[in-house]
């Protein structure tokens, strides 16, 4: 790592794993006091930013759009929410082993797919191998048949728009359309404790951290090389002997595991997982993260993910007429204004002036997605 | 002796309830009201039963009137009568009731309420009332000149098949002249006397039951066929009718799914084709597509409200209107859109499709602010209510036969328009070749904008045909919009054709599923089924061939 970058990428990760926790902990009389809801809200945007590095990867490097990380992000989330709901137990309203909507859709015995779940160790795996297998198997059908570009988009909202159906339906046993929710402990931790919370926080930025450099030394290897020149030209790329299948599929798997990772931490801090959270729009509002912060810099879409996640907190509370046209907006300045979203952007402004200081010419890289179809 | 008396009283009382209506004397209304006043339970539900087959409309007046606690006893000077209440009103701290007799309502001054006994109608004498006051009722429905409320008299009458309805049902039948109701009334009369005891007759009804395939006669047939006490010629005609009425049934379940898959390819087409020639022309999916529906339905409501307002008189008329207005107005705006941002993107198809979501978002929020939050009503005209009876048991709707009509003339000005006309060949220039049909001297950009102007109408055309089965509401376009994706890449780039199969297929797939399945597992389904088949076929059903295949 560049020497620049390291001390940058330290900072702010050291700031995000250690100082805010420790802002939380000191007493609310201390001037560098955080409130635990604050804590609470930017431990969700760090969560979102994980599923953002996943989505950059996939689309701001290779190329690829999909219009429906919200599936994978309900599979973590759905499966931390499973187990979660089982270790409530006997201390649920209606007093029973089964979980609350169970009583109510009148099930009489726990569903065999929810079994495992008690188990702890089995829920941490399954965060991660249940959204790697159905990628797997949905990438491996789309990408093989070369389904790709706009039509792959369309399919991938097409599974979301069918996901968001299924865990509607109160028969799939995943609590309708209330979803799962009245969390009270994770792993024997009260959830309403502020200790918990911090400890869940600092999880998160943990886990974005590694993230982080995991796709950092993605794009900085071969494959890396490969998936940037798949996004540019796919023909050539073929052409040139590669399989550009199997490369996205080796992606699309590795953002699908983090969009689940990111569901999972995302569950026990918010207290709900609902259909909601999962379908059309959701999935592509996550898009627009990337979009915004900048596509094809992994910074951009850390910063994109926490950037218009606060925006959203403040104006869907502050002005909740405003917040739809404002999203609208930004989907379209994004792309008519900013191809390479805020942190392009900065760079650029950033590059003007250190030329105009140096008076020198630059060779400024055209932006990603620029390329002209033949 | 007491006892046999009455039980003569009541086979006196009740003898005209067995058929023969009769009008009752003074000497007799008198004491059949002083029965209905006692309180001997067998002796008032004679009494209700006396009144009531008289038939006479002024009697069952009078039992409704009961029915409804509003009959009075007044004890005046040892004299006891039966009296009806009307208006009533305060005076002084006493609550006042008028006063009129029953039959004649001839008036009887007031009374306080406090000094009047109430004749209280208990559960069993209202149930007693019920089938006279409804066969008055569906008496009236079966001299109604619509053939419909005639048709639903009758069906009604059919389902009850109460014996004493035989008479009426008759004289219905031989002065009925519209072929529906004719059938409907033949059903029931055959109805009630399969319930009746004489076997000829008995055997006559099932065979016509057969004859007209009664599914609501299906049930009792069945019971027929399988009793061992029914006679045998009875019980072989009811198995053969049975058989016929169940092939029949099949036939008619048949017949509708195929109408429902056609209406439902027909609303995926309509939404579909705007879409797929933008997709083929520019390679742009409009995201926006189901927010300019939604502007199409929202035209259509405006216009509707303008012509409540303006011309009342021509209400029925202002879907004729609506249809060129919600076209216009949702073409108006995607030109706007294709000449204000997407130009800008040609050639970078993922980011037209974000931009588009964006503009489909603000319009999407713009409705919402403007008209409200809620689904508006927008009423269907009164050509398009109802249906075409193709069958007994088969209405297809007015309204879902004009979708497949609108459908069917879109498709066809379509292929008008693009094969037949010098814009058209524009179209298809640009679609093939931008560049070297802008060397000959096509303007790419107007072609653009026109074709992005006609989808985004087509759009509209389709939200306005909307209006007439679902809900208007700002989100509307959503509900249909990934539908309409999925006809899109199944029918493949630039061919109509394509998007005709692909929309027929889709359609008839899904309500070929659905009952199967259920609503939601058709859907994903039917997502599965695409993803498999453009395992096959990557680029749709009609993929272009050729070195510009590859983009």
């Amino acid at each position: 790592m560049p020497k620049r970058e390291l001390v940058a990428v330290g900072l702010v990760a050291a700031i995000l794993v250690f100082a805010l926790p420790v802002c939380n902990a000191l007493p609310p009389s201390s001037p560098l006091h955080l409130p635990d809801f604050t804590l609470n809200l930017f431990g969700k945007f760090l969560a979102y930013a994980i599923l953002a590095l996943g989505l950059d990867l996939l689309w701001g490097y290779a190329g690829v759009l999909s219009l429906g990380h919200g599936v994978f992000f309900g599979l973590g989330a759905y499966a931390m929410g499973m187990h979660l709901m089982l270790e409530i137990g006997a201390r649920s309203v209606y007093q029973s082993a089964l979980p609350d909507f169970m009583v109510w859709n009148r099930v009489t015995a726990l569903p065999v797919f929810w079994q495992p779940f008690y188990s702890g160790a089995f829920t941490l795996a399954a965060v991660v191998i249940v959204p790697a297998l159905f990628a797997f198997a949905f990438g491996y059908l789309a990408f093989r048949s070369r389904i790709r570009g706009v039509y792959f988009s369309i399919i991938t909202q097409a599974l979301a728009l069918s996901a968001w159906l299924v865990f509607n339906r109160n028969e799939m046993n995943l609590g309708g359309t209330n979803g799962l929710a009245d969390f009270k402990t994770i792993f024997g931790y009260p959830l309403n404790q502020a200790a918990t919370q911090r400890g869940l926080y600092t999880a998160t930025a943990v886990v974005l951290v590694a993230a982080y450099l995991l796709c950092r030394w993605i794009t900085r290897s071969r494959a890396g090389k490969v998936l940037i020149a798949i996004r540019d030209s796919e023909t050539r790329v073929l052409f040139s002997g590669y399989s550009p299948a199997r490369y996205k599929l080796f992606v699309f798997v590795v953002s699908a595991v983090l969009a689940g990772v990111a569901g999972a931490l995302y569950v026990p801090q918010v207290g709900i997982i609902t259909p909601a959270k999962i379908g059309v729009l959701p999935s592509i509002e996550m898009v627009v993260w990337v979009a915004a912060g900048g596509r094809g810099t992994l910074v951009g879409a850390v910063g994109g993910a926490v950037g218009v996640n606060w925006m959203q907190s403040w104006l869907t509370t502050s002005y909740p007429d405003l917040w739809l046209l404002f999203l609208g907006g930004l989907f379209m300045g994004a792309v008519l204004f900013f191809p390479d979203g805020v942190s392009g952007a900065l760079a650029r402004v950033g590059g003007r002036v250190r030329d105009a200081a140096r008076r020198r010419p630059t060779d400024v890289l055209a932006p990603a997605g620029r390329q002209v179809a033949p | 002796m007491r006892r046999l008396l009455c039980v003569l009283f009541i086979a006196w009382l009740a003898a005209p309830a067995a058929g023969q209506a009769a009008s009752l004397s003074p000497a007799e209304a008198e004491r059949t009201l002083q029965a209905l006043a006692s309180d001997d339970g067998d002796r008032r539900e004679a009494a209700v039963a006396a009144l009531g087959g008289t038939g006479d409309p002024k009697w069952l007046e009078f039992l409704a009137a009961f029915r409804d606690g509003n009959v009075y006893v007044r004890t005046k000077s040892g004299v006891t009568e039966v009296l009806v209440g009307g208006a009533r009103s305060t005076r002084g701290d006493h609550d006042v009731i008028e006063l009129k007799t029953p039959y004649d309502g001839a008036a009887r001054g007031d009374a306080p309420l406090s000094s009047l006994k109430e004749v209280a109608a208990d559960r069993r004498l209202r149930v007693a009332i019920k089938p006279f006051l409804d066969a008055d009722e569906t008496k009236l429905q079966l001299a109604d000149p619509d053939p419909a409320v005639r048709r639903g008299a009758a069906i009604k009458l059919g389902n009850r098949a109460d014996p004493r309805s035989a008479g009426v049902v008759e004289a219905a039948l031989a002065e009925e002249a519209d072929r529906w109701a004719r059938h409907a009334l033949a059903e029931a009369l055959a109805l009630i006397r399969l319930g009746g005891t004489e076997t000829p007759a008995r055997v006559d009804a099932a065979r016509t039951l057969g004859n007209l395939h009664s599914a609501t006669a299906l049930p009792a047939l069945r019971a027929l066929a399988r009793d061992t006490a029914t006679p045998p010629t009875l019980r072989a005609v009811a198995e053969r009718a049975t058989g016929q009425i169940e092939r029949w049934a099949m036939l008619t379940a048949t017949v509708e799914t195929l109408f429902q898959g056609a209406s439902l390819a027909s609303i995926l087409l309509l939404m579909a084709l705007g879409l797929a020639i933008v997709f083929g022309l520019m390679g742009v999916i409009n995201m926006a597509h189901g927010e300019l529906m939604a502007l199409g339905a929202y035209a259509t409501y405006v216009v509707q409200n303008v012509f409540r307002a303006s011309w009342p008189g021509a209400f029925d008329y202002y879907f004729l209107v609506a249809l060129p207005v919600s076209f216009l107005v949702a073409a108006a705006v995607g030109v706007v859109l294709e000449r204000g941002v997407i130009r800008r993107l040609y050639g970078r198809p993922l980011e037209t499709l974000l931009l588009t979501w964006g503009a489909s978002l603000i319009i999407q929020q713009a409705l919402r602010l403007w008209f409200g939050a809620a689904n508006v009503d927008v009423a269907s005209p009164r050509w398009l209510s109802g249906g075409v009876p193709v069958m007994a048991d088969l209405t297809l709707p007015y309204n879902r036969v004009f979708i497949i009509g609108l459908a069917t003339l879109a498709v066809a000005a379509m292929y008008w328009l693009l094969f037949r006309t010098a814009a058209g060949l524009r179209i298809r220039a640009v679609t093939q070749n931008r560049a070297m049909a802008g060397c000959l001297g096509v303007r790419a950009g107007w072609v653009d904008a026109a074709t992005f102007g006609v989808g985004a109408g087509l759009a509209g055309l389709a939200g306005c045909a909307l209006t007439q089965i679902g809900n208007v509401g700002p989100s509307l376009g959503q509900n249909y919009i990934v539908d309409s994706f999925m006809v899109v890449v199944t029918g493949g780039v630039g061919k109509i054709a394509g998007t005709i199969l692909a929309a027929a297929g889709l359609g008839g797939l899904n309500k070929g599923i659905e009952p199967a399945l259920g609503a939601v597992f058709a859907k994903v389904a039917i997502l599965v089924v695409v993803i498999l088949f453009l395992q096959r076929r990557p680029a749709g059903l009609f993929a272009v061939r050729g070195r510009n295949a590859e983009a």
